[in-house]
């Protein structure tokens, strides 16, 4: 089963409201889901915690921020990418940091894409926008089969 | 020095007519480099046959068609992937092919994207519109893209154009 949803990781509420915002001017706001540290951003994909009893199935895109409290972004694609079920997850980080090293450790890692949030605002609404047309209407999710099967026990 | 180019690999000339104009729109078409096999796309990144003296530096993304000659798409991705060098490299296919084994595979072997060509002439061009945008305008391409790799012997010697102008992307 197929959700065609997104997966925000973003802890600041700010910038939530914003991308939200952003994505509701293409009509993707309702196939978004936001959740608001590493840990949240697990337990969705595994469902597990206050996500067990989510419908399964894996988000087409993930935006994630990098500096979250609990688990930070490059953990969480750490992860992921080493998970046989999660690692075909189309993962871009969107986040404040232009610098090298995040940089440089999140493309290793295998993210899909690296986007620096614009601190202009109309330039930030703009850049969200661009990406969620291309991750949620343009391109083709992995195929369903390639993702987790957990037994509620 | 930094051109921001993208490499296309395309066997289609129809697809790549259309492919250019719909880049051209932006202004993107001379941010362009086009090669028409699997096997010219290698020769141009590992800088390589009649690629040998270009001027260094990675694209900032890969618009890879999956059937081509010689080597095809899916050869090109699972050899980029495989190379430290290359890895990181954004690749995006860009394919008429909507078959669960080639997306499969793609994903496998850690593509960035996947696009599936439209048929209708229009979405078509909007489809390389928004992708260009995205990944030439919107996505940070991987740290030292522009500064050349190990494997452009003639980069010390070689004098390099500088661009005179960006145009600016996306409004």
């Amino acid at each position: 089963m197929h959700l065609r949803q997104i997966l925000i990781a973003e802890d600041d509420p700010r910038d939530e409201k914003l991308t939200l915002a952003a994505l509701e001017e293409y009509n993707l706001a309702n196939k978004v889901l936001v959740v608001h540290d590493g840990e949240e951003t697990l337990d969705y994909l595994y469902r597990r915690g206050k996500f067990k009893k989510r419908a399964p199935g894996n988000p087409v895109a993930m935006l994630l921020d990098l500096k979250m409290p609990k688990v930070t972004g490059l953990e969480v694609v750490k992860i992921m990418k080493a998970d046989e079920h999660l690692k075909m997850i189309p993962i871009v980080v969107l986040t404040s940091s232009r610098e090298e090293p995040d940089m440089r450790e999140c493309y290793e890692y295998g993210v899909n894409a690296y986007v620096v949030k614009p601190v202009d605002f109309g330039e930030f609404m703009r850049a969200i926008k661009q990406l969620g047309v291309f991750w949620a209407a343009m391109n083709e999710p992995p195929p369903v089969g390639s993702e987790p099967v957990f037994i509620e026990g | 020095m930094h051109l921001r180019h993208i490499l296309i690999a395309e066997d289609d000339p129809r697809d790549l007519e259309l492919t250019l104009a719909a880049l051209e729109e932006y202004n993107m078409a001379n941010k362009v480099f086009v090669v028409c096999n699997g096997e010219e796309a290698l020769d141009y990144l590992y800088c390589r046959g009649k690629y040998q003296a270009r001027p260094g530096g990675n694209p900032v993304a890969v618009l890879l068609d999956l059937k081509m000659p010689k080597v095809n798409g899916i050869e090109v991705l699972k050899i980029l992937k495989a190379d430290e060098h290359f890895k990181t490299i954004p690749i995006v296919v860009l394919t008429s092919s909507r078959e669960e084994p080639d997306l499969r595979e793609c994903y496998k072997h850690g593509v960035n994207a996947y696009v599936v060509k439209p048929v209708d002439f229009t979405e078509f061009m909007n489809a390389v519109k928004q992708m260009g945008v995205f990944w030439v305008a919107v996505n940070e391409p991987p740290p030292n893209t522009g500064n050349g790799h190990p494997f452009t012997p003639a980069m010390k010697e070689a004098t390099h154009e500088i661009p005179t102008s960006h145009s600016a992307l996306g409004g």
